[in-house]
């Protein structure tokens, strides 16, 4: 039997199995051709794998479909809690705050128009809502098969995430409606809708890959994402008009720094036409990525220990 | 192309102690608590759960591996099947590893038996077209035609792991790895796993196959790896490997104790402390005799109260056949009494009747739960222990009796 090896010898052998960019090419021709596996310890920042990802595609939009399909079984109302929950929060909103606070929609937009001026930002809202509270509970939900089985861990996150989309389409609807009711024309400006839903989709999935891979390693973060919501919903342009951040060039820049500004602005510039995206629009754009793209190698690095983690 | 379906080399993984006995999870008080008592804490404690394993598996091999609970079986699978990374070393999978580590994963009670076979092929890592190709042949494997549109809740313990082995099997995976899936499910769908796993082994596929079930190994298996405390102790054709497995593995004297560190953070409340077997004359033995009256005690503790809890042992053959389960609470009157068993320190002693058992080696296992609620403790090798048939009936005949019992029939004869 070989003698254990000293502490340090692991790290070492780590390094050497690497092999350099020449060596690495030959080998990857290798692993498509004959469909080898190389099972090695990794360290440091791992490159994402989305070979991986592409060959099990299949499996988020099974598990996307799972959690929709749960989420409403058994429910007596089913996918109808889609359609009430926003109606509800834009009831309660319109009520509270435009009738009994008199908070004002954007400038130039009728008084009257608040319950749609409201609705155009919780479509956007209940779904990042939705999404990123389902995301950062999805590794532990999803526990036993982090232990059981190998799949890219990214998959879970991701479809949490995407089952928001079938909600957001039945409240979609009722924003069409609420549309034809209030006489807000249909324009082209709509086309853009998709866009800013894209925005808020990264926005999820960004924040979510943080939290998910935080919450293997420290369960606070699911006692702090429901505070973490209030608190982001009272930051971005729900219940009142972006324009009310007059406070100073300084604190719009802040502001800006939320990328659900940017997105909730979109939906009522896509609707109404005010306040049309600009620079701060990209600075939403820019936080998300940086979001993104660090979630992303932040939970590639704690996804080899969450099956020893969780 | 080489004919490997499997090289592992210098394969190790390592644990933080802290990561497998304490709580799995650290909350951020701690962490940060640690952040400012950097300068005492001491270096984290680890161990190895596997250390320098090296094999190789050929193609269409079919090997089997064992070792005891907690020798490190399960952490080579798991790294096998890439559910976690080696800490060292490294392996070569030639091929897609289909693995029942445990069957019906991810299989969700509210879905029904179509739904869960597509959900449940696509985690395993099968394609929709795949699962759609076979899904008649996994019905009918499964024996489910008539509920397939039943949510999986609904099912009989039986009916659903029979639909979630189906799924498996029909994975067609170049290796299959099957981890003690036959420690569950009746005789007649153990009888067709073992089937099923022969005919993937007859089509050329590798298997890698842990078990405790000495009997199936043997059957199914040419050649064994025996692990022992995360090494691999021996490469061996399997009736030798079993062999020395059966010997060194079982080399207590009437008594397993627990050491503080050996017992998983999952059991707590309960706490094993010991079984031991003694004789009529109290001494702790690994040697009884089959004439005479000997006791069994399970020696624990437990550090809160814990509602409708059973403590009991099983007793099985070498091979691994259960031949009696029994609970300390099995009397109603004492299960009502005993509804809620405060904490502190207990002794659940059971005497082993005269002329129950045939001569021959047997494993007593233990197990301590709550139906239905928590299984607090299992060990199913806690002990082993050899019976003499001095004074039994029949010995006169010097030979071999066949049957795990040897009870003490009355017989009468009479003319008519």
């Amino acid at each position: 039997m070989v003698p254990s090896a000293p502490p340090g010898e692991g790290l070492r052998k780590g390094r050497r199995v690497n092999p350099p960019p020449v060596e690495r090419t030959t080998r990857m021709a290798e692993r498509v051709n004959t469909n080898v596996t190389y099972i090695r310890p990794v360290r440091g920042w791992i490159n994402i794998n989305l070979r991986d990802l592409w060959l099990y595609r299949e499996l988020v939009y099974f598990l996307t479909w799972r959690d929709i399909k749960v989420r409403y079984k058994q429910a007596l109302l089913g996918i109808g809690w889609a359609i009430f929950q926003p109606v509800l929060s834009m009831v309660i909103f319109t009520v509270i705050f435009n009738r009994f606070l008199g908070v004002k929609p954007d400038s130039g937009i009728p008084n009257e128009f608040y319950p749609i001026f409201g609705f155009a930002a919780l479509l956007p809202w209940q779904f990042f809502q939705g999404a990123l509270q389902r995301a950062s509970v999805s590794l532990v939900t999803n526990a036993n098969l982090l232990t059981k089985v190998y799949f890219p861990r990214l998959i879970i996150p991701l479809s949490a995430v995407a089952a928001g989309l079938v909600d957001f389409l039945f409240s979609f609807i009722v924003l069409a409606a609420m549309m034809l009711y209030f006489g807000v024309p249909f324009t082209a400006r709509l086309l853009w809708l998709p866009l800013f839903l894209l925005l808020a989709l990264l926005a999820a999935l960004a924040v979510g890959l943080w939290l998910s891979a935080l919450n293997v390693q420290y369960r606070d973060v699911q006692h702090m994402v429901p505070f973490l919501l209030t608190a982001w919903m009272y930051a971005s342009p729900v219940v009142y008009s972006a324009e009310v951040i007059t406070v100073s060039p300084f604190w719009q820049a802040v502001y800006a720094l939320n990328p659900m500004v940017g997105v909730i602005q979109g939906f009522r510039w896509a609707l109404f036409g005010t306040n049309p995206p600009d620079v701060s629009m990209l600075v939403s754009a820019g936080v998300v990525l940086v979001l993104f793209v660090s979630g992303l190698f932040y939970f590639r690095r704690m996804e080899r220990i969450f099956a020893d983690m969780i | 192309m080489s004919d490997i379906a499997i090289r592992a080399s210098h394969l190790g993984k390592q644990y933080r102690l802290g990561a497998l006995y304490e709580q799995r999870y650290r909350t951020l008080r701690e962490s940060l608590g640690n952040l400012f008592r950097r300068g005492e804490a001491k270096s984290h404690e680890t161990i190895w759960a596997l250390r320098d394993v090296s094999f190789e598996v050929r193609q269409g091999q079919v090997l089997g591996v064992i070792g005891r609970n907690g020798a490190g079986k399960s952490t080579l699978l798991k790294l096998l099947s890439r559910v976690t990374e080696p800490t060292e070393g490294e392996a070569e999978i030639h091929g897609r590893v289909g693995s029942l580590l445990e069957v019906g994963t991810g299989f969700h009670p509210e879905l029904t038996g179509r739904e869960n076979i597509f959900l449940n092929g696509a985690i395993l890592g099968m394609r929709r077209s795949e699962i759609e190709r076979k899904f008649d042949e996994i019905v009918a494997f499964a024996e489910v035609e008539q509920f397939i549109d039943t949510p999986v809740k609904r099912y009989s313990s039986g009916m659903y792991l029979r639909l979630a082995f189906a799924v498996a099997a029909h994975l067609e995976p170049e290796i299959l790895v099957v981890d003690e899936v036959l420690a569950v499910g009746d005789a007649e769908f153990q009888r067709k796993c073992l089937g099923k796993m022969g005919d993937v082994a007859r089509e050329g596929r590798t298997v890698l196959f842990v078990s405790h079930n000495m009997s199936a190994i043997l059957r199914l298996t040419e050649e064994t790896l025996v692990i022992e405390k995360g090494r691999l102790a021996l490469r061996a054709p399997t009736p030798q490997a079993v062999d020395y497995y059966l010997s060194r593995g079982f080399a207590r004297e009437g008594e397993r104790i627990w050491e503080a560190d050996e017992v998983p953070a999952s059991a707590l409340p309960f706490r094993p402390l010991a079984v031991r077997l003694r004789n009529p004359r109290g001494e702790v033995v690994n040697s009884i005799r089959s004439a005479e009256t000997n006791t069994i005690e399970v020696e624990y503790a437990l550090d809160a109260p814990i509602t409708g809890l059973r403590v009991g042992i099983y007793l099985m053959s070498m091979r691994g056949e259960t031949i009696f389960t029994s609970f300390d609470t099995d009397d109603p009157q004492v299960f009502e009494r005993l509804a809620v068993r405060p904490a502190g320190h207990y002794l659940s002693r059971c005497t082993l009747p005269a002329d129950l058992l045939n001569e021959g080696r047997f494993v007593i296992g233990i197990n301590a739960s709550s139906y239905r609620v928590r299984r607090y403790f299992q060990d199913e090798q806690a002990l082993t222990f050899t019976v003499d048939a001095t004074g039994a009936p029949g010995t006169q005949w010097p030979e071999t009796r066949l049957g795990a019992v040897r009870p003490r029939l009355e017989w009468k004869i009479e003319a008519v």
